[in-house]
């Protein structure tokens, strides 16, 4: 059992108050690795219900351009796993959200996952997904991140067969991250009409929260998915206005606004 | 293939502790459909009946293995023999594993082709094949390979395909290959990737071994022909490890064999700037597969330098690793400049021109060859040189002036 259950929490909470839980995806360490808590506490306070923080890395098999470029610029700041533990410790100081580390395998590898396991729930981390780790080789982090407490999210795409589903929901914990789309990640002009059956079917073999993401950008997205998922999650259409406003002072009001404006409440901050 | 000695990697792919499956959820099931569609190819007498046609017929096998008796003479020890490899058509081994994966994708009903190249001449192949059976193809090549490699550009338009230059990251193989993947995970439904090393998740590694190892397979018979023996060493380079698992799997049995794969040693490995995975490397993940990588001690993935774009790429296919743990096989590795010298000196004694590649396989039996009186060494030549001529033209500039010699 995790040993916070502020992931739950969170989906309880939307639930209850008949939306889904809006989950953000933040690159730690663009533009600057100080920046970053800052940017993610404007996230909480536009609506984000859960943060994934994303460890930036060299090779992102699975993004679109903006997110490999976010990577890049993290990179070159200097971001490391453990700086980005330091951010979600700075994070969690002044936040109870919920945080789950967004990440390729190798930089976790590298760092070891026993270590990794310890100083991530030390950190105030909940919840962990590592984009490349296929259910079949993801026994040994899982076994370890588990003892410590961490959720273990996986992701289930359009193209999984039954049996991949059943893997993938089996073995994630905390939710499931459903891929609305095939392809990389990146903003869509609309939300692909496979995704709801998607949605449905892995409801059919789990209970555990349903999250949407890849190409979310909009409200009316944000909207249409609520409507049978639990959670919409939302990732290049922040790191785009972190792209073009990197520098700017009022960054953090940017987010702010962008978030409160997919929630489709502008006008009343919670 | 039950009574084949030849090592499998377990059902998930592992040789060892290496290979595997680490991609994105999105690429498991295209994997899974090309492990099943490539099982029953593999025991379909049709499908290798229609293989081994083409490539008798279309791409020229059986290559020669040739003996270099005047370098041989000249280096004054070990009996140097090549795999000639840069004889098949396009002018490389890659395309022994196009035309086997070309088949296969025509078998899954793709009609349209991906894939990554570094020097070009996995582009040319893949380009090639594509023509050939009227499939759309696409090629993913670094911005900075295209520049180093513009003759292979030209080829592959010219055979119908689109090069996409790849601006992200080094520019180099291992960008291309990213690329090939993002667009692979967009368009599963009609199109196969059709990858070029023994890299990659299962059952890439696998499967491009065995459509190579015809290579190996010949020669074998041809060494025990011509000689009346095996060789006592077997050396080829090492990209990714195609054309070298290629030539080493035959031979993997006939442990008094020594298999020596070599790396890019670039600039030298005290500089950083070089692509030896074994001596340089730690075992990490990079493009679905673990294996030997070359990574800082954040697990980010480090730059490499070849003057040769083949050899440029992080990690080790990862059967070589297993080779390599297990004390099978020997990983050493040859610098820039040995490389273009031993071009240089095969090309002067026995009138071939070796790719870039290759030209690292030949300065390690260089190399060898003086302290190996009475052995022999097979060396797998597995290009020809045409498409480095720019290089080596930049190279060697005393030989590019007007009253050169
Ligand atoms: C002639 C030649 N040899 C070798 C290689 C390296 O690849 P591999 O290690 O897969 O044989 C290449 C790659 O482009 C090549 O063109």
């Amino acid at each position: 059992m995790p040993s916070s259950n502020r992931i739950a929490e969170a989906f309880a909470a939307a639930k209850a108050q008949s939306r889904p839980a809006l989950v953000a995806y933040l690159t730690a360490g663009d533009p600057s690795p100080e920046r970053s808590a800052s940017l993610a506490l404007a996230l909480h306070r536009g609506g984000a219900g859960i943060l994934e923080l994303g460890v930036p890395f060299s090779d992102p098999v699975a993004d679109g351009p903006v997110i490999q470029q976010a990577s890049d610029r993290a990179l070159k700041a200097g971001t490391n796993v453990r700086r980005v533990l330091e951010i979600a410790a700075e994070i969690r100081r002044h936040s109870a959200m919920p945080i789950v580390l967004f990440s390729y395998l190798n930089p976790l590898m590298r760092y070891g996952f026993d270590a990794l396991a310890r100083d991530a729930r030390d950190a105030g981390i909940d919840g962990c997904l590592i984009t490349d780790l296929s259910v079949e080789e993801a026994a040994g982090p899982v076994s370890k991140l588990r003892a410590a407490g961490l959720d273990t999210v996986f992701l289930a795409a359009p193209t999984s067969t039954g049996r991949r589903l059943k893997l993938v929901s089996e073995l994630s914990s905390g939710f499931v991250y459903v891929v609305s789309r095939t392809g990389v990640t990146g903003e869509r002009s609309d939300v692909a009409a496979s995704v709801e059956p998607l949605v449905n079917r892995i409801k059919s073999m789990t209970g555990k929260p349903l999250a949407v993401g890849f190409g979310v950008s909009k409200p009316e997205h944000v909207a249409a998915i609520g409507c049978y998922a639990d959670g919409v999650i939302v990732g290049s259409a922040i790191m785009r206005i972190i792209e073009q406003n990197g520098h700017a002072p009022d960054l953090e009001s940017r987010l702010e606004q962008f978030m409160r404006s997919l929630s489709g409440k502008e006008d009343s901050p919670r | 293939m039950s009574n084949d000695p030849i090592q499998q990697p377990d059902s998930g792919g592992h040789f060892g502790p290496y290979g595997g499956r680490y991609v994105p959820e999105i690429l498991m099931a295209p994997l899974e459909e090309i492990e099943r569609a490539y099982a029953e190819a593999r025991q379909d007498a049709a499908f290798q009946a229609e293989l081994a046609g083409l490539l008798a017929n279309f791409a020229g096998r059986p290559t020669p293995i040739y003996e270099c008796k005047r370098l041989s003479a000249i280096l004054g020890g070990a009996r140097l023999f090549l795999k000639r490899e840069d004889l098949l058509h396009t002018g490389a081994h890659k395309i022994n594993n196009c035309l086997g994966q070309v088949l296969l994708a025509r078998r899954m009903g793709k009609t349209r082709i991906i894939a990554e190249t570094g020097a070009g001449q996995h582009g040319v192949a893949t380009a090639t094949v594509c023509a050939l059976f009227g499939l759309e193809c696409v090629v993913y090549m670094g911005e900075e390979d295209m520049r180093r490699q513009r003759l292979n550009v030209f080829r592959m338009r010219l055979l119908g395909a689109r090069v996409e230059s790849v601006t992200s990251g080094s520019r180099t193989l291992k960008d291309a290959v990213s690329a090939a993947m993002r667009d692979w995970a967009a368009n599963i439904e009609n199109t196969h990737y059709l990858l070029g090393s023994a890299l990659g998740a299962h059952p890439y590694p696998m499967m491009v071994r065995d459509f190579h190892r015809c290579t190996g397979d010949e020669a074998r018979r041809q060494i025990l022909a011509q000689a009346g023996r095996l060789p006592d060493s077997i050396v080829a380079c090492v990209g990714g490890g195609s054309n070298a698992i290629g030539i080493f799997t035959a031979f993997i049995p006939d442990t008094q064999v020594s298999l020596i794969g070599v790396e890019a040693g670039g600039r030298g490995l005290t500089t950083g700037n070089h692509a030896a995975r074994i001596a340089g490397g730690s075992p990490g993940v990079l493009q679905g597969a673990y294996s030997y990588l070359l990574q800082d001690d954040d697990g980010q993935v480090s730059l490499t330098h070849s003057v040769s774009a083949g050899l440029d790429y992080a990690l080790i296919g990862p059967e070589h690793a297993w080779l390599h743990d297990q004390g099978r096989a020997r990983y050493t590795n040859c610098t820039d400049v040995d490389a273009l010298n031993a071009a240089r000196t095969l090309a002067r004694t026995e009138g071939i021109i070796p790719a870039l590649e290759s030209s690292h396989a030949v300065a390690e039996a260089i190399r060898l060859a003086p302290q190996a009186a009475g052995k022999i060494i097979l060396v797998n030549l597995s290009g020809r040189g045409d498409k480095d001529t720019g290089i080596y033209r930049e190279n060697f500039p005393e030989l590019d002036t007007p009253d050169a010699q």
